[in-house]
């Protein structure tokens, strides 16, 4: 473990930024968010970005590939060029994780190439949580906010940043910082994790179990009752989806530029009714039905196909974001019986 | 696949024939521009197929894998990307990807087996595949029943096909059906599931059953009043797909992908996931 004091973190950015692209939290007028890093930019205090980090393995459109129309000849080009190596500075625990969950997705074979190209050029540099927010559930999943995964994990003290390689990737980035490090021990660190945990156990969410779910359990939630009055006031705005790091449906799309044709790519909701829609029908013709789609995927689908895990990381984003409160929360709730009373 | 690297990158077709099967389907040969079959399929397979600015849709391969020379799909005109195909000359390129899904268990669960296909309308599209694929290995498979209606006599798709070398083939019956009355039919008349009832066939074989969804509903309840069961029973699915590979979640039924886990399925399988299809 090697730690660097606060006051020189533009010196720590600088170092990085030679060699990566560095992106990192910055305060902006619509909260956080990551930005390429400069001089004069500085991290956001902030717990944790307005939209996650999976923009920068699955952007929210892209160009995948042209089209060259002449006559009735079609010509496919590939439009990507090499992407460069990137650091990911400051990725909460909940994040981190959430990329996990888009691999299993993404790189089950066939993999996807474009999110596989941006996962072997990314280097995430988690930073453990201190402080946090009632709207915060990352542990009902299993995640320690105090203790993130990462190539490289980075803990902020008062006075200092530690970081600790984890993989090969993160080494590889720390040997080029020993100038600007210095070796350290993990006893601040250590202090820091059990006054973390000691504030995680009395968040309000702190017992929020996902027990009652996982995979198998279609038929026991599936007609539940309960999925009418939960998506009442459903609006099918799609925020949650949107601002959710672990979402990962989307749409493909031609857009003729009036040279050729560009072919995009871009996220998608499961709560708007165009999703599913054919010439020959509709499968989900109410919100209810989409409304329950995007939950019964995250906590019974989802598992049942990834060895119990869940498709959430319990950042708390839709329940901050979605204008009517409704939220994986309150089903966890209310269809969960006693454990979640 | 088209390209086993880049499962999202399309490679080019050109249609080089395009035959009026009834007036609204068409069946559209394609083959790469050096002349070649694009990839390899298997019977009950789909292919991605766009006009690069209209739109990239699924298809059924409606052609038998052992024709090793081109693909051919049989397309109901119903929509956007349809309606642009329907307006194709030959010649014309379009782009195509594939193959996606499952196919019928045509070298195990069938081997060896009676066979009894029933289709409705542009049902048949993907049935032709395996019927081909079963006529073609004869010598595999047992007896083979075909029960297929539409609207009327000139929605029946692939027609000529089915009077010319269907019903000429030893140990292959060829029922057909229209729902109305036609002046120049002499056939059945009445609605697939009554008919299949009626024919009251022997439990002893396999069934395959593409159409409507409510034929299917409908003639699965008459199977099994026969005393078929459903493990005896296969059906195709249809979804709206956008990426083919299990990605995009627009074909995501419980805990399957319809584009990767279908479309070929078991009724009994269906019986497990969530009624919303």
């Amino acid at each position: 473990m090697r730690k660097i004091s606060l006051s020189k973190l533009d010196a720590l950015f600088e170092e990085i930024a030679a060699a990566y692209a560095l992106y990192l939290p910055v305060d902006t007028k619509a909260g956080a968010k990551f930005e390429r890093w400069e001089a004069g930019k500085t991290l956001s205090d902030a717990l944790n970005t307005v939209r996650s980090a999976k923009d920068f393995f699955f952007p929210q459109t892209e160009n995948l590939m042209d089209f060259k129309m002449e006559g009735k000849n079609i010509e496919v080009i590939d439009t990507r060029s090499e992407s460069e190596d990137f650091v990911l500075f400051g990725v909460r625990a909940c994040d981190v994780k959430s990329f996990e969950v888009l691999d299993r997705v993404f790189l089950s074979e066939p993999a996807d190439t474009y999110y596989q190209n941006r996962r072997e050029h990314g280097v995430i540099l988690s930073l453990a949580c201190t402080k946090l927010v009632e709207t915060c559930f990352c542990g009902t999943f299993g995640i320690d906010a105090a203790s993130p995964e990462g190539d490289v994990v980075c803990h902020k003290t008062e006075d200092a940043l530690y970081l600790d390689a984890k993989t090969e990737k993160g080494q590889k980035l720390m040997a080029a910082l020993e100038s600007v490090t210095q070796e350290a021990d993990a006893s601040a660190v250590d202090a820091q994790k059990e006054l973390i945990r000691e504030r995680m156990a009395k968040l309000p969410l702190a017992n929020l179990s996902a027990d009652a779910f996982g995979d198998g359990k279609t038929s026991e939630f599936f007609d539940a009752p309960e999925w009418s009055e939960l998506s009442q006031s459903c609006l099918g705005c799609g925020t949650c989806t949107f601002v959710c790091p672990t979402c990962q449906c989307y749409d493909i799309k031609d857009f003729n530029t009036g040279h050729g044709v560009k072919r995009f790519r871009c996220w998608d909701s499961c709560m708007y009714s165009e999703f599913t829609k054919m010439s020959a029908g509709q499968p989900r013709l109410t919100q209810m039905e989409r409304f329950r789609q995007r939950f019964m995927h995250k906590l019974v689908y989802y598992p049942t196909n990834n060895d119990g895990l869940f498709s959430c990381v319990g950042c708390g984003r839709c329940v901050a974001k979605c204008p009517i409160q409704m939220n994986i929360v309150k089903v966890m709730k209310k269809l969960g019986g006693r454990e979640n009373d | 696949m088209t390209n086993q690297k880049e499962p999202l990158i399309p490679a080019v077709g050109v249609v080089t024939d395009i035959r009026m099967d009834t007036p609204d389907v068409k069946t559209f040969r394609v083959v790469t521009p050096e002349g070649k079959k694009a990839f390899d399929h298997k019977p009950g397979q789909c292919a991605m197929l766009s006009i690069p600015g209209v739109g990239e849709a699924m298809f059924s391969i409606t052609s038998s894998p052992t024709n090793t020379e081109f693909m051919e799909f049989s397309i109901k005109k119903c929509g956007c990307v349809t309606d642009w195909l329907h307006s194709m000359e030959v010649g014309q390129q379009i782009t195509i990807r594939g193959p996606y899904g499952n196919a019928f268990p045509v070298d195990t669960e069938f081997a060896g087996k009676d066979m009894l296909f029933i289709a409705g309308g542009i049902g048949l599209a993907p049935l032709r595949s395996v019927i081909n694929y079963c006529r073609h290995y004869r010598d595999r498979y047992g007896k083979i029943d075909i029960v297929y209606g539409s609207r009327s006599m000139q929605d029946l798709v692939d027609y000529q096909e089915i009077i010319d070398e269907w019903s000429q083939d030893a140990g292959v019956n060829v029922y057909l059906t229209i729902d109305r009355e036609q002046p120049e039919w002499d056939g059945h008349v009445g609605f697939v599931p009554n008919y299949v009832k009626e024919l009251g066939f022997s439990t002893d074989k396999i069934a395959v059953l593409c159409g409507p969804p409510i034929m299917i509903k409908f003639t699965l309840a008459g199977l099994q009043e026969l005393g078929f069961d459903k493990t005896q029973v296969y059906t195709t699915m249809e979804l709206r797909m956008k990426c083919g590979i299990g990605k995009c979640g627009r074909c995501n039924i419980g805990a399957k992908y319809v584009c990767k886990d279908g479309p070929v399925f078991r009724c009994d399988q269906l019986d497990e996931l969530p009624d919303e299809y």
